[in-house]
């Protein structure tokens, strides 16, 4: 095997280290100590941050990609996975963290946008990314340009699971909807939801997204987190919902294991008693309209 | 019609799960064994000794390894008298020993194995292996995967590159530092349903 024949940073490669992420639990963390505990507590990944989302809320102002400090002191305290943050459009803080060594790259709303108009080119990149959607359309413009994980938008720093419900019962929706349409129909409906065509065909013949969807955004509980799972999530990720929680360390096994046995009501029981306080939750219809950070991208 | 009857099942605890399903069902439909035989998801330890193959995913092996002892998997899989089929994180499972002290593995194949030798995503490749008993070459999917810098006795190494061993054999087990369950190439899990009649 010669070096020269290898291949790097292929679909196949991005939207492979997506699937190995499945029935996993992925949380965000701002230093190496909450790291480790994720670690520890059975996360399959972590997402470096300077801030929670539900921090990111209370201190206002522009929100950007992590310093670089604590990004390379989080790769250097665990063995798994160490994604990161960065504003949509903002490719030169991607180029920045796939230089750190972050192995998957979350083009993200939480952050506040650098380009209102265009998302990140991520097919020019050797490292996958995710990104958030609300429904079918979005989902399918952002795998259309080089997306090789989706994640519900859901609405991050709020402990509450309404919005990702919501987006995630979207996104099943509809793809439920094109198993009765023909061909015709199918080209339709792409335009209508302003999705590539043949990735809304491969969707119908797939029945399914054709990268991996996670769910995010207002996951507080173990139920929550199964909840979603239930929807049909291929995994979670869970921002303020653990370090914002009264004992992190037993919220976040509590999550894994209730990940574990989404559909089995005893284990999620057993999971969820005597955790403590959940992160205080906020009521979707009380945000003002300007600080809602779904709306961030389409 | 083909009266062969092999049960394989999917440790389905974390990771690429459903690609294993799929990539076995092809394998036994290319066979002409699918008539009788089944490909199922296994959560429960009760499952595995009435299966013929147990494959182990690849995903983290950190996680996996927790939720094997979560679930009280771990004797059921060291006693199962079938083949196991692991691929990348599976591999470093099957090892006798790992670079990772917090680890703690199956012990079913004697091989020192280095997690994440390649280094981080970036780094994860795709390349074309000479593998032992393969007449052509084999495209393989790398994802931070692991090498074993030894396999011991027993065992059969069926493929090595620069930095280590990626593929061995023993008795009825393989262990693969990649994926063949994301490419198109069937030839390992021929050769391991092969070996369970």
């Amino acid at each position: 095997m010669k070096l020269e024949e290898l291949r790097f940073g292929t679909e196949l490669l991005k939207r492979g280290f997506a699937s190995m992420q499945k029935g996993g639990v992925i949380m965000d963390v701002v230093n190496a100590e909450q790291a480790t505990i994720a670690e520890e507590t059975g996360a399959v990944a972590v997402m470096a941050l300077e801030r929670v989302p539900a921090d990111i809320r209370k201190a206002g102002g522009v929100a950007r990609m992590a310093d670089p400090e604590i990004v390379m002191s989080i790769i250097d305290a665990v063995s798994i996975p160490v994604m990161g943050k960065v504003r949509i459009g903002h490719f030169v803080e991607a180029q920045v963290l796939e230089y750190l060594g972050v192995d998957m790259i979350d083009e993200s709303e939480v952050l506040t946008p650098a380009d209102e108009q265009y998302h990140i080119d991520k097919t020019k990149f050797k490292v996958p990314f995710v990104c958030g959607a609300r429904n079918l359309g979005e989902a399918l413009r952002r795998i259309n340009e080089g997306a090789a994980m989706i994640r519900t938008k859901g609405e991050a720093g709020t402990g509450n699971i309404v919005e990702a419900v919501r987006h995630m019962r979207a996104i099943m929706g509809e793809i439920r909807m094109l198993k009765g349409m023909d061909s015709q129909e199918i080209i339709d409906f792409a335009r209508d939801i302003e999705a590539p065509a043949e990735l809304v065909m491969e969707c119908a013949r797939m029945g399914r997204l054709p990268v991996v969807n996670f769910s995010a955004g207002g996951v507080a509980t173990p139920s929550d987190a199964a909840l979603m799972m239930q929807l049909g999530a291929d995994g979670v990720f869970v921002g303020s919902g653990i370090f914002k929680s009264a004992s992190p360390k037993i919220m976040a096994k509590a999550i894994v294991e209730a990940v574990n046995n989404f559909d089995n009501p005893e284990q999620i029981a057993k999971a969820s008693r005597g955790l403590g306080d959940a992160m205080p939750g906020l009521d979707i219809h009380t945000l003002p309209e300007d600080q809602v950070l779904q709306y961030r991208g389409r | 019609m083909n009266a062969t009857e092999i049960r394989i099942g999917v440790l389905a605890l974390q990771g690429a799960v459903s690609e294993h399903i799929d990539a076995f069902r092809l394998a036994l439909e290319e066979m002409s064994l699918s008539d009788n035989s089944t490909v199922v998801t296994v959560r429960h330890a009760d499952e595995i000794p009435h299966l013929d193959g147990l494959a182990i995913p690849g995903g983290e092996s950190t996680t996996i390894s927790r939720l094997i002892d979560k679930n009280q998997m771990r004797r059921p899989i060291e006693e199962f008298d079938g083949g196991i089929f692991a691929t990348c994180a599976g591999m470093v499972l099957m090892a006798t020993n790992v670079d990772d002290p917090r680890l703690t593995t199956l012990g079913l194949i004697d091989m020192d194995v280095i997690r994440n030798a390649f280094g981080r995503q970036k780094e994860s490749f795709e390349a074309d292996l000479e593998i032992n008993g393969f007449g052509s070459p084999y495209h393989a999917i790398f994802i931070r995967a692991p090498v074993a810098s030894s396999a011991g006795k027993g065992t059969e190494v069926l493929s090595t590159i620069d930095k280590g061993i990626v593929a061995v054999r023993k008795g009825k087990h393989y262990a693969l530092a990649f994926h063949p369950e994301l490419g198109w190439d069937l030839r390992f899990q021929v050769r391991f349903l092969e070996g369970l009649y």
